[in-house]
């Protein structure tokens, strides 16, 4: 077997590991959140007796290691469990299972993370290369300023910042992304274009900046020098011998902010009302729907981890010392 | 040669056959806020098909004018006056992109490093007809052919195949060739060879200096070949020309040069290479390395190393790259235990892996490394450097560590002005002398050596060496003293170690190693090493096909 088929399942084996030890590390801080499920449900007027059998039935009572075990072995099997919402001390059960609140909503995150990062990541590549390659001129300072400008905003402020120029003043866009499952695609993509807008002007600007950084760093090269040397232009510099060796800087600052736009977005879905797992995580939260929390959790961790486990497999295959080893 | 597809060149002085002419060339570097000039008024007239020879220390502006010559400067250097004739055109007054259309496919640049220099994201096919595809001079098809013919007549191994490798799959040897396989395959004029085997062991080199100088003169191209190794110079070049400090010393063809150089600067470049320690034999061993087997991972390293090093004398251990020397030094310095074998110092041995090592044991080896520059820690003072070892194993401040860092200063040809300043601010040698006086501050019964040497210029080199001896005498120190360079195992020696892929091929004093009966690779090793003489690389090829 090819050794990079070999590297590539270690690093797999490693995710999982993370994995586990992140499942562990939610679990355990979620049974350190402050405050009792069953009281916050029944309310301050409960009786003690109704409490407990209340957290019995939820089985609130077992030891929490033995919970966590459950738990887990359960999400083995693809049970992420019910949500402990829609009970009451009437006794009556319209809880819904945890894989039904959140797939509708993860799906539209991954739609809206996935619509941005088409525009921005080829966006940032071109802006990066293009800034390097007219470095130091006015065109790559004003690429540096424009994207600084937007980075150093606050994600809600560039959001209201934009609803009140192309929602309010001019009215091209709705300020409010709802979207429901019958929608078509091409009005969810009008519903979606102020968040998608304002998630790329904030990812867009790390990206092209450690592109332009990981490009420019490798112009100091002894083979950049023989690049020119044999009448390669800036542009071929640039593209044919700079770009190949920086795949690996450019896919871990990718990963990073594809990441960000699934796990990171809660403000930027309060802001324009979209119904996205971000904001189901924080209302959980609220209401300590302890499997929900901890499957959102869940999930946003194996976002992290497969997104960087694809960068690192792109740094190897674009490394030809460790593609073709001796 | 490309006379015929040139019909408008206007010769700038009416010789037929030059190339290039340079003239009145003033270059400028840019450091410490100002300009400061680097090539101060040089002229350079190339004939076609002629090999020019540039020497001079480091500094003395030898790779400028190379590429100068192409119309080039690097970042942070301008040209201030001149003109660089080209075959009739001024290369100074073309805009870039008209110079691009002439790099690579009428000049070509033959670096330093090839390693450092081919690009590890392209097989070497791909890079080797880069300059002929891009000007389209014939279908790549085509040149790709023609580089194999050219990887053939460089005498790479497997020509047909090799040019799908990547850079990092094929030795530095081989690299340098197919780097002049690259400058030839467009069929330039002008081939600029800048240090092309400074990084090379001394057994490659001869092979790769044969095929350069075949090539060059099988196709009639002009060059320009940079060095500081007079011998390597006097093999390749017609002409010489010798520079200092960005002025031309002197100029003359290499038969006269050779024989009778009119500067005495140049006579000084001739003579550091006379220097020669008288060997003395020693009975009583300080450090031993007995029956040394050591791997880095599974990969073994050194099999079944035996070496003695008598007190108060210096045994060298020669050998190319790969051949085990510094694994050797590491295993003595605790950095890599070794699988099997002890490492004895005054009979006794020394627990293997450095963390079991008692402070002592660390004070009575030191080294010093090949690269001052990466040995010292660039954000400390010369007074700090040379302060540590004193306060650490004598457990001295205050006004007698001072005492101590002034006397050390002096013993190794410094002053105290030197105390406040930063390796950045000190030249390659001042920076040698500093690891010196760091290793001395320890009192250390041995000194391990590792091509302390060979990134100096060669008179820095022999005040180095001439230090290292005189402190050898004044306190009795051993030297380990790793090289690959014969010139400095015959300046420094009292015995000579050669090793060969790990094991030693045989130890003795310097007179009895030196001298046939040699066992083979010794015999491979002394002869492949460059003499002053312009025949030897000649005579040698000649005696190695017979």
């Amino acid at each position: 077997m090819h050794p990079i088929f070999i590297t590539i399942i270690k690093r797999l084996a490693l995710g999982l590991v993370t994995l586990f030890v992140v499942s562990a590390i939610i679990f355990s801080s979620v049974t350190l959140l402050p405050g009792d499920f069953g009281e916050a449900v029944l309310g301050q007027a409960a009786t003690e007796e109704t409490v407990a059998a209340f957290r019995e039935e939820l089985g609130l009572d077992k030891p929490a290691v033995l919970r966590y075990f459950e738990w887990a072995g359960a999400v083995l099997k693809g049970d992420l469990g019910t949500s402990f919402s829609g009970r009451s001390a009437s006794g009556v059960d319209r809880s819904r299972s945890v894989a039904e609140m959140i797939w509708p909503r993860l799906k539209n995150t991954l739609f809206l993370a996935g619509v941005t990062a088409l525009i921005a990541v080829p966006l940032a590549i071109i802006l990066g290369l293009s800034a390097a390659l007219y470095r130091n001129t006015w065109y790559d300072r004003s690429i540096n300023a424009t994207t600084l400008t937007t980075i150093s905003m606050p994600e809600f402020f560039v959001a209201y910042v934009l609803i009140l120029l192309l929602s309010s003043l001019w009215k091209a866009f709705p300020s409010l992304a709802t979207v429901d499952p019958g929608m078509l695609l091409g009005e969810r993509l009008y519903r979606i274009a102020l968040p998608a807008f304002t998630l790329t002007l904030i990812i867009v600007a790390h990206m092209m900046r450690m592109t332009r950084a990981a490009i420019i760093n490798l112009l100091a090269s002894p083979y950049i020098e023989m690049a020119r040397l044999k009448g390669a232009s800036r542009s071929e510099i640039i593209l044919k011998h700079a770009l190949p060796n920086a795949w690996a800087p450019i896919a871990t600052v990718v990963a990073f902010n594809l990441a960000y736009l699934v796990v990171g977005v809660v403000v930027v879905e309060v802001v324009f009302v979209y119904p996205g797992v971000g904001q189901l995580m924080v209302d959980s939260v609220t209401s300590r729907d302890i499997p929900v929390v901890q499957a959102c959790a869940l999930i946003f961790a194996g976002t992290y981890i497969i997104l960087n486990l694809i960068a690192d497999v792109i740094g190897i295959v674009t490394n030809p010392r460790l593609l073709h080893p001796r | 040669m490309s006379i015929d597809n040139e019909p408008n060149v206007a010769q700038s002085d009416g010789s037929q056959n030059t190339l290039l002419d340079m003239r009145n060339i003033h270059i400028e570097g840019f450091s410490d806020e100002q300009w400061h000039p680097i090539i101060k008024g040089v002229d350079l007239a190339l004939e076609r098909g002629q090999i020019m020879g540039l020497i001079g220390e480091s500094g003395a502006g030898k790779s400028t004018l190379g590429l100068a010559a192409m119309g080039f400067v690097r970042a942070g250097c301008r040209f201030t006056q001149g003109e660089v004739n080209f075959d009739g055109t001024d290369l100074l007054k073309l805009k870039d992109a008209q110079k691009r259309t002439l790099w690579g496919t009428r000049i070509a640049y033959v670096a330093q490093s090839a390693a450092a220099a081919f690009n590890p994201a392209h097989r070497l096919i791909d890079q080797t007809i880069e300059s002929a595809s891009r000007s389209q001079l014939r279908p790549d098809a085509e040149s790709r052919r023609d580089a194999v013919g050219l990887f053939e007549s460089l005498h790479l191994p497997d020509p047909a195949n090799i040019g799908q490798r990547y850079p990092h799959q094929v030795s530095g040897g081989q690299l340098q060739r197919v780097m002049t396989a690259m400058a030839m395959s467009a069929r330039p004029d002008l081939i600029i060879f800048d240090e092309p085997t400074t990084a090379l062991d001394v057994t490659t080199q001869v092979e790769v200096l044969a095929s350069m100088r075949e090539i060059v003169e099988q196709h009639n191209a002009a060059a320009i070949y940079i060095t500081h190794d007079l011998a390597v110079v006097a093999q390749m070049a017609d002409i010489i020309k010798v520079l200092r400090f960005g002025e031309e010393v002197e100029q003359s063809e290499t038969r006269t040069m050779l024989s009778s150089p009119k500067q005495a600067y140049t006579r000084s470049l001739w003579s550091v290479r006379s220097l020669e320690k008288p060997e003395e034999k020693g009975e009583d061993i300080v450090l031993s390395m007995q029956n040394i087997h050591a791997a880095y991972g599974r990969v073994q390293v050194l099999h079944g190393v035996t070496i003695n090093l008598p007190r108060g004398k210096t045994v060298a251990i020669v050998g190319e790259s790969g051949s085990g020397k510094s694994t050797a030094a590491r295993v003595i310095t605790g950095l890599l235990p070794p699988g099997k074998g002890d490492v004895l110092f005054n009979g006794e041995a020394l627990p293997a892996d450095l963390k079991d090592r008692k402070p002592e044991h660390l004070r009575q080896i030191q080294m010093i490394y090949q690269m001052a520059d990466t040995a010292m820690n660039p954000r400390q003072t010369v007074e700090q450097i040379i302060g540590r070892p004193i306060e650490l194993y004598h457990d001295i401040s205050g006004a007698k560590k001072a005492e101590r860092i002034a006397e050390l200063l002096n013993m190794i040809e410094l002053d105290e002005s030197f105390l406040d300043r930063l390796p950045a601010e000190l030249s390659g040698g001042q920076k040698q002398r500093i690891c010196i006086a760091r290793a001395l501050a320890a009192n250390p019964d041995v000194i391990i050596c590792d091509e302390v040497t060979s990134a100096l210029d060669q008179i820095v080199q022999e005040g180095i060496l001439k230090l290292l001896l005189r402190l050898q005498q004044e306190f009795g120190i051993s030297y380990l003293f790793i090289t690959h360079d014969i010139a400095t195992v015959k300046a420094i020696s009292d015995e000579i170690v050669v090793m060969y892929q790990g094991e030693v091929v045989e130890q003795g004093l310097k007179s009895e190693i030196l001298n046939p009966p040699h066992p083979e690779y010794t015999e491979l090793l002394l002869s492949s090493v460059p003499e002053m003489d312009p025949d030897w690389l000649t005579e040698l090829l000649g005696s190695r096909t017979n």
